[in-house]
């Protein structure tokens, strides 16, 4: 960011001099129709987020945070969201654990090791039209190949849940936002002055060498700003939870001796997002309010970390440039 | 004579010795791996896509696509329906994402000082955070009794403007940060150019700066497009699931990812070899392809448009 330039540069200057201080009104309604359009975004957020938690007081007014703690219910005056709550953190565990190494490592592959060639830039605009799918072939995705095929082809889940489990729908959610793990951590990578790795190469480093005590130490707080925001993505996405086995009922409940293991391979689950949808198709006017409610816990846990993302990125960029 | 030994050791070790050239190349192949795995996802998409897809062509008459609505569950597949209604949410998006996202990018890029654009560029990004599925409670809460109700008292509950608007809102943060990329990638040269002519600061912005940087604004109308094409949860909760076919935008009714997300959630879940259950995959290759040739196509302009910078 141009924190380094001053307020006006150069070109404004000669430009305020040369156009002189006479008013232009097209210039002026120019200036305020770009301005107003942009604006309206920030109208449309505080609209949103007023409208979200006005709807949303009454429950946490009556029933403060036992809303949270409580699990679902048919009714709405005892449905809780602690089941979405475990299940998005489930979820985003193994989002971090297969999404992060793979990416970082695609990523090193293609900006660091790979030549130039066909077959490279194939895998880049592969990965980049990945990215442009839309989310809910992901669910069909994760519908055929970890709940049909891993599942219930290689691990023989019949019965019950029928290997609609959580490791499906966090396998589905880490294929989802591979690509743009990828691009990120690219980006970051390329961000890395060249000099640094042929000064390391020249006092003889090999490359891997250079990548693990050079490249990354300086490409870590951008690869993992852009691992915050991508797994933020991941915990709001709700749509290929839909096909990957997230439980859609109002209610559902887990066994009471289910140990670990049973509740991430036997046992039902649901997430945030996804009980929001819920909340908000029923046709009573009392979910109205539990939605916005389950709403602002989901915007609460994620505008922290998004928050938290960017204000360390400000700082990595004023420091480095 | 010492110095000359010690020189001609270290470049013996530069070759490395066979431990490390070895490590060297199992970690090459072990990145190799990952990033070959991005080619077996797609692979993976397209089977999991055209199997079935397959399956439900070949189970069905040709005839059941065209007409008669879409309801899977008695035999009719109006495709048709599906991508009418899929041209309508994505015409009203962008038609709001648009004006909007470039308009902003247009400020960002040409106006804005940069105290300014550091405490505005944040407020996009946050709305681009913010989840569908509450973009379509916002639809249905918000946008529908107090903005499309206001001009159409007679609106169904459900309706495409409402859902359109908000999906157009998800649509303004992705086209304004693509199209102000290319913005801010035309040569401030131009700038200069234009306003040593004598030219308006406005003049210069629309007239000399947007068409310089149009194939970048194009691509990011195109990505848009295609964001809007494949956005299923704001549609699911907020444009009905009417199946037949209807232009009228104060009404409701199913989409491509409207119909995928409805037989995902249907009451009586519909499953295996049955042909209501194999159209979804129909269905999603349907908009795996359409999304792809906007993709690509958007891909391939930007492309050009770099080479001539």
């Amino acid at each position: 960011m141009a924190v380094a330039t001053p307020a006006l540069t150069p070109t404004d200057i000669v430009r305020q001099s040369i156009e002189g201080r006479r008013f232009s009104p097209i210039n002026a309604l120019v200036t305020f129709t770009m301005l107003f359009t942009l604006l309206s975004s920030v109208v449309i957020l505080i609209t949103l987020l007023a409208d979200t938690i006005a709807a949303a007081l009454p429950v946490f007014a009556s029933r403060g945070l036992s809303f949270v703690t409580a699990s679902l219910s048919p009714t709405a005056a005892s449905a809780g969201i602690w089941q979405g709550i475990m299940g998005s953190l489930a979820l985003t565990a193994f989002v971090i654990a297969v999404a992060f190494p793979l990416g970082v490592a695609a990523a090193i592959y293609l900006e660091e090791y790979a030549s130039d060639n066909r077959f490279t830039r194939f895998i880049n605009a592969n990965i980049r039209n990945l990215a442009g799918v839309p989310s809910i072939v992901y669910g069909i995705l994760g519908l055929f190949l970890f709940v049909e095929i891993l599942m219930r082809g290689v691990f023989g889940a019949e019965g019950g849940i029928g290997g609609r489990n959580v490791i499906a729908g966090g396998l589905t959610l880490a294929v989802l936002v591979l690509p743009i793990m990828i691009i990120t951590t690219s980006e970051a990578l390329r961000a890395v002055p060249g000099a640094l790795r042929e000064a390391s190469m020249a006092v003889g480093a090999t490359r891997w060498e250079t990548i693990k005590h050079q490249v990354l130490p300086v490409a870590i707080p951008a690869i993992l700003t852009g691992t915050v925001l991508t797994i933020a993505r991941a915990f709001g996405e709700s749509a290929p939870l839909l096909l990957a086995g997230a439980q859609l009922s109002l209610f559902f409940s887990v066994s009471s001796e289910a140990s670990f293991a049973d509740l991430i391979t036997t046992q039902p689950y649901t997430a945030l997002p996804i009980i929001v949808f819920n909340f908000a198709r029923q046709p009573q006017a009392e979910f109205v309010s539990l939605t916005a409610a389950a709403i602002v816990v989901l915007l609460v846990m994620l505008l922290t970390v998004n928050a938290a993302a960017v204000l360390v990125r400000d700082r990595y960029e004023q420091r480095y440039r | 004579m010492a110095i000359v030994e010690q020189q001609r050791e270290t470049t013996i070790d530069l070759t490395g010795d066979v431990r490390r050239r070895r490590r060297e190349a199992v970690v090459k192949a072990v990145f190799f791996g990952a990033a070959a795995i991005s080619i077996l996802i797609s692979i993976a998409i397209v089977l999991a896509l055209i199997g079935k897809a397959w399956a439900f062509l070949t189970s069905i008459e040709l005839g059941q696509l065209w007409g008669n609505g879409w309801f899977p569950r008695r035999g009719r597949f109006d495709l048709m329906a599906l991508f009418v209604h899929t041209l309508m949410i994505t015409g009203i998006a962008m038609m709001v994402a648009a004006p909007f996202g470039l308009g902003s990018a247009i400020y960002l890029s040409e106006y804005a000082r940069s105290g300014v654009r550091r405490v505005l560029k944040p407020t996009l990004e946050i709305l681009a955070g913010i989840p569908s599925v509450v973009l379509g409670f916002f639809a249905l809460q918000f946008i529908t009794p107090n903005i499309v109700r206001g001009l159409f008292p007679g609106a169904q509950s459900a309706n495409f403007l409402a859902a359109g608007i908000a999906v157009g809102i998800l649509t303004i943060p992705l086209v304004a940060s693509v199209s102000e990329d290319a913005m801010r990638a035309v040569p401030g040269s131009l700038r200069e150019a234009s306003y040593g002519l004598g030219a308006k600061q406005w003049h210069t912005a629309l007239r000399v700066v947007f068409p310089a940087a149009i194939s970048g604004i194009i691509a990011a109308l195109i990505l848009g497009i295609a964001r809007a094409v494949g956005e299923t949860m704001v549609v699911a909760l907020a444009a009905g699931l009417n199946g037949i076919m209807t232009f009228n935008p104060t009404e409701g009714g199913l989409t491509m990812t409207g119909a995928i997300a409805n037989l995902a959630v249907g009451s009586d879940q519909v499953a295996g070899d049955v042909a209501a259950f194999q159209s979804l995959f129909f269905v999603g290759l349907v908009l795996f392809v359409l999304t792809l040739g906007l993709n690509v196509v958007s891909g391939r302009i930007v492309r050009r448009y770099r080479q001539r910078y």
